[in-house]
């Protein structure tokens, strides 16, 4: 792994040198054909050959980018493994497409660095950084087909005109779209549209994908499928890919790790497991997934909510007011007379019933007046759900027990 | 149409209500397709009449004047104003109309005033302004002579400089305009994709910007192109009767010879030449994007 990022470091640099001095290293060129940018691609492209493990480390360190008085980003500083899927999930005005646009090169910083591998790119352009982006609206061209669009950076890099053709009509397979070269793009649908901005993404072989919302404007359905789509194409192909989404089940479904944003900072980095889990504040636990909250008592060493006392997997945490994060799903009506042993129980009545099909929501007003919310699966095994008014015992795992300080 | 072979409850009914909304519609187009056909469809067909008749007959003759070498020039001295002028806009118009789209909405709002506040002006009055400003004693000779750059005052106006230097200034906003439009509508991803795809700053802004604000420079000059073909003033009052357009045919032969037959066919040839370069150039870029579809 280490021979192979350095020889990939060296292969970068030589093509940073063919960029920066008159593009000397660029090799003999038909008179007449369109000068042509030299990229790591056309140095290295081949040689990966599209093999997992190709993505090129991204290391930001220290970012920060303001507008006026408001900091779109604040000290941002995150390291992003070779070929890991990372996704910046935040809310709307977080600066997570900020950070995508420090990344592609669109905006500058106003402090801070940006390195892929070894090389510094703060400061280059964005046409020399060789990345690939998918726009959330996506970007193609419309004043050419499809076939143009995909063909468009391979044009740009100097390949020759059956070259090109080979790369579109595989790179359309790849995203099965088969035949559709010379659409028109307003001929194409939402979906294939994506498709397509994809394609002309990953057609010149980047070892760095960035998305920006790229989904956004699906349909679920079609949504849900693409997900798993670029999922097996980042299998696949193995460039490190940053994907920016609002969307929390989408972060949780495709990413290898989830950097949750907020106010320009990092609120919390981990796998999707751990963020939803073991979600480290309020604000996360309010982000991804749905929770009710309790305030949490600390007696000693003895943590008491919603009138129990908690049994906890790790031990009462120092933090000054803590509360249990309550996850729907997780809480289970006990069948009458199951005592719940080894369990946290919550005992109150049913405030509200809602039939959601697979599953149904139900509020539970505990004896304080807090209202939690649980869920209970569609299935006859579960104990009947007393109707609006009735006592219900909810309880909760221990391991399932969270307690988060309240930061927002 | 499946609402015309609906039936049930309300079917006809519903019809009936959709037919009126239509009638509605149509009433409310009424008078101003009334003026069109008033002012414009009929004036032409009448032009288009005088210019084959003589007395109680039908004739070529009007046309067959036209083959007359000082037609021929009026004719080349019109093209050469024409694209010389068209030519100048698209040039000076195109970065300024860039400048204008990439600026701020309120830098843009403030030099898109300076762009329009001629056009607020009488054009008699901008015309005069030239005169005063481009003759042998005007400022622009008083300047340059005082910076020392020349011994004698050139000759700027009353001729066929000053009237491309008038007209230029006059159809400037013509061209600018739709200019602006077309490119303000272009989203800046497109030029990002072409920059992260791997073009430098110019290839981007030659394989996809430019294209894009195709449609707006094809209208502007259609625009232009059209209006120059016709124009009168400027040529009259700046040309100083050096420059002999085709519409200064028109009036010679309508004002000195009571002519209306070969005006009338002067009319129907300036008309199908501005035919003529809609259609060309709607054959390049495309009818629908000029019009503005898409």
């Amino acid at each position: 792994m280490g021979e192979e990022q350095r020889r990939d470091g060296e292969a970068l640099r030589r093509v940073h040198a063919a960029l920066n001095h008159g593009r000397t290293a660029v090799p003999a060129r038909a008179p007449g054909r369109p000068r042509h940018i030299r990229t790591r691609e056309a140095a290295i492209g081949e040689a990966s050959g599209g093999e997992r493990g190709s993505g090129l480390p991204i290391s930001i360190t220290g970012i920060g980018k303001a507008y006026g008085a408001f900091k779109a980003l604040d000290d941002v500083s995150l390291d992003v493994a070779s070929g890991e899927f990372l996704t910046l999930l935040g809310p709307s005005g977080s600066g997570k497409t900020t950070l995508l646009m420090v990344l592609a090169g669109f905006q500058r910083p106003d402090c801070g660095r940006i390195r892929f591998g070894d090389d510094d790119v703060t400061l280059a352009p964005p046409h020399r950084r060789g990345v690939g982006m998918v726009f959330q609206n996506y970007a193609l061209f419309p004043h050419m087909d499809v076939a143009g669009n995909l063909g468009y950076p391979l044009r740009l890099r100097g390949l020759g005109r059956s070259e090109i053709e080979e790369r579109v009509r595989r790179a359309l397979d790849m995203v099965q779209l088969s035949g559709l070269g010379a659409r028109q793009v307003d001929q194409l649908s939402g979906g294939q549209r994506q498709r397509v901005a994809l394609a002309r993404a990953i057609i010149f072989e980047p070892r760095i994908l960035l998305m920006d919302e790229p989904l956004s404007a699906l349909d679920k359905k079609l949504r849900e499928e693409m997900q798993i789509e670029v999922r097996r194409l980042h299998r696949r192909l193995g460039m490190t890919t940053v994907y920016v989404t609002h969307d929390q089940r989408e972060a949780l479904t495709m990413s290898d790790r989830v950097a949750v944003i907020d106010k320009g900072r990092f609120r919390q980095v981990g796998g999707p497991r751990e963020i939803y889990e073991r979600p480290g504040s309020r604000f996360i636990a309010e982000f991804i997934g749905e929770s009710s909250f309790l305030p949490v008592e600390l007696r000693g060493c003895e943590a008491w909510a919603g009138g129990a006392r908690l049994m906890l997997s790790g031990g009462v945490p120092a933090m000054a007011s803590p509360l249990l994060v309550l996850r729907p799903e997780k809480l289970r009506v006990l069948a009458p007379g199951e005592d719940g042993a080894g369990l946290n129980v919550l005992r109150g009545r049913v405030d509200e019933l809602v039939y959601q099909g697979e599953s149904t929501l139900f509020y539970v007003e505990l004896p304080g007046g807090a209202r939690i919310a649980a869920r209970q699966a569609a299935s006859a095994s579960a104990p009947a759900l007393p109707g609006v008014g009735g006592e219900v015992a909810l309880a909760l795992a221990p391991a399932d027990t969270i307690l988060v300080p309240d930061d927002a | 149409m499946t609402a015309a072979t609906a039936q049930g409850p309300n079917a006809a009914e519903l019809r009936a209500d959709a037919r009126r909304e239509r009638l509605v519609l149509g009433a409310l187009a009424a008078p101003g397709l009334l003026l069109i056909g008033v002012v414009a469809l009929a004036p032409i067909a009448w032009l288009f009449w005088l210019s084959v008749r003589k007395g109680d007959s039908y004739t070529l003759e009007h046309y067959a004047r036209l083959l007359h070498s000082s037609y021929a020039y009026s004719l080349q001295t019109t093209f050469e104003l024409t694209f010389l002028v068209t030519a100048i806009c698209a040039l000076l118009g195109y970065p300024l109309a860039y400048l204008i789209a990439q600026a701020r909405q309120r830098t843009a709002a403030i030099l898109l005033l300076f762009v329009l506040f001629p056009v607020w002006t009488s054009l008699l009055v901008r015309c005069y302004a030239w005169l005063v400003l481009l003759q042998r004693r005007g400022l622009v000779n008083t300047w340059l002579a005082d910076a020392g750059l020349i011994d004698l005052p050139l000759r700027l106006v009353h001729n066929f400089t000053g009237t491309t230097i008038g007209m230029v200034h006059i159809m400037l906003p013509f061209m600018v305009l739709p200019l602006y439009a077309t490119m303000r509508a272009i989203d800046r991803d497109y030029v990002r994709a072409a920059a992260n795809l791997g073009a430098t700053p110019s290839q981007a802004f030659r394989h996809v910007y430019v294209p894009l604000s195709l449609p707006g420079l094809a209208a502007g000059i259609i625009i232009v192109f059209i209006l120059c073909l016709g124009f009168y003033v400027t040529p009259a009052l700046l040309g100083g009767g050096r420059v002999m357009t085709w519409s200064m045919q028109i009036e010679r032969n309508v004002t000195y010879h009571s002519d209306w037959g070969a005006a009338s066919a002067l009319g129907v040839v300036l008309l199908a030449m501005a035919l003529a370069i809609f259609w060309a150039v709607g054959r390049v870029i495309g009818f629908n994007r000029i019009l503005g579809g898409r």
